[in-house]
């Protein structure tokens, strides 16, 4: 059974995140100065075969642990469903 | 005794760690290439260097990919039953994702790749690598990297300190170690470090390219000198 799956990967929040921070200044460039805040992370896009909803949420956890993110400077969040 | 140069997709300061090596320090040098084992050959008395470049183009965080190249499976071990291994520049920073050194490398404070000269000092010169290095010598060396920024929480930091398991921080032209002489935002301004067992090290500056009088800067030579000086005792 094939299952889709969407990952936001982002720095943790006590971290400085000089990519968010240069963006959010540039805001006021473009007029936008009331937004006061970026953080900047990755969006990742996975389709994975597994058995069971709950053995796919599980490669999926696999998947984030040993390698999509690592776990001193960063933290995930993610949607799983059927395709 | 002999080193062994991993060779990854993507590296690019594996020639130059190796010229050092063989036609400067005059010593056995191999390569190897990251999808074979190390060769049967290799001992505890051999030291494992992971150059500089952009293994696996970066992708994803630097060194998380190369960390899973199959000569790292047996690099962790030699590691792990005593044996040297030292990273540069992305060698740290694939070191830290292997969980062999703490914490990580992030993106420089000012979003920028920096390339040029720092200074350094020693912050720990009881170690191979820095034993050798004269007391109070600010060392200077090239930085390239724009993932340098060393992070790790307080309690590993703190751990960090009172093991003395940092090797060098950024400092000014005087040793003053102070946030304008910090590159990239590292914490403590550390450039680089070891494990607790004092055989894994990592640092971002590059010692290679710094060994040769004919490139105006031969410190780097030191860290080397130190390193092969240990060796024979």
């Amino acid at each position: 059974m094939k299952f889709i799956a969407e990952i936001d990967v982002m720095p943790l929040k006590e971290l400085l995140d000089p990519q968010g921070k240069a963006v959010a200044s540039s805001m006021k460039n473009i007029g936008l100065a009331t937004i006061e805040m970026v953080r900047i992370g990755k969006h990742i896009h996975l389709e994975l075969q597994a058995g069971t909803a709950e053995e796919a949420e599980k490669i999926l956890q696999d998947a984030c642990k040993k390698l999509l993110v690592n776990a001193v400077i960063e933290y995930y969040e993610y949607e799983i469903k059927p395709a | 005794m002999k080193f062994g140069i991993v060779i990854f997709p993507g590296s690019n300061c594996d020639h130059d760690i190796i010229h050092v090596l063989r036609n400067v320090m005059h010593q056995e040098t191999i390569e190897l290439w990251h999808k074979n084992p190390l060769p049967k050959d290799f001992t505890l008395d051999d030291w494992i260097i992971l150059p500089g470049g952009f293994s696996y183009g970066d992708y994803l965080r630097a060194g998380a990919i190369a960390r899973f190249s199959p000569v790292m499976h047996d690099v962790v071990d030699f590691a792990r039953n005593g044996g040297h291994v030292w990273g540069i520049c992305n060698g740290f920073q694939i070191l830290c994702e292997s969980g062999l050194l703490p914490g990580a490398l992030v993106r420089n404070q000012n979003q920028q790749f920096i390339c040029k000269n720092i200074t350094l000092k020693v912050a720990n010169d009881n170690t191979s690598i820095t034993r050798g290095i004269p007391k109070n010598k600010i060392l200077t060396i090239p930085i390239a990297h724009a993932e340098g920024r060393y992070i790790a929480d307080k309690k590993m930091i703190d751990q960090l300190l009172a093991n003395q398991q940092v090797l060098f921080q950024y400092c000014d032209k005087n040793g003053a170690i102070n946030q304008e002489a910090n590159p990239n935002g590292s914490m403590h301004n550390i450039a680089g470090i070891c494990n607790d067992s004092r055989n894994v090290f990592g640092m971002m500056p590059h010692p290679e390219r710094a060994a040769e009088e004919a490139l105006g800067n031969s410190d780097g030579r030191l860290l080397l000198e130190s390193l092969l000086q240990n060796a024979l005792v």
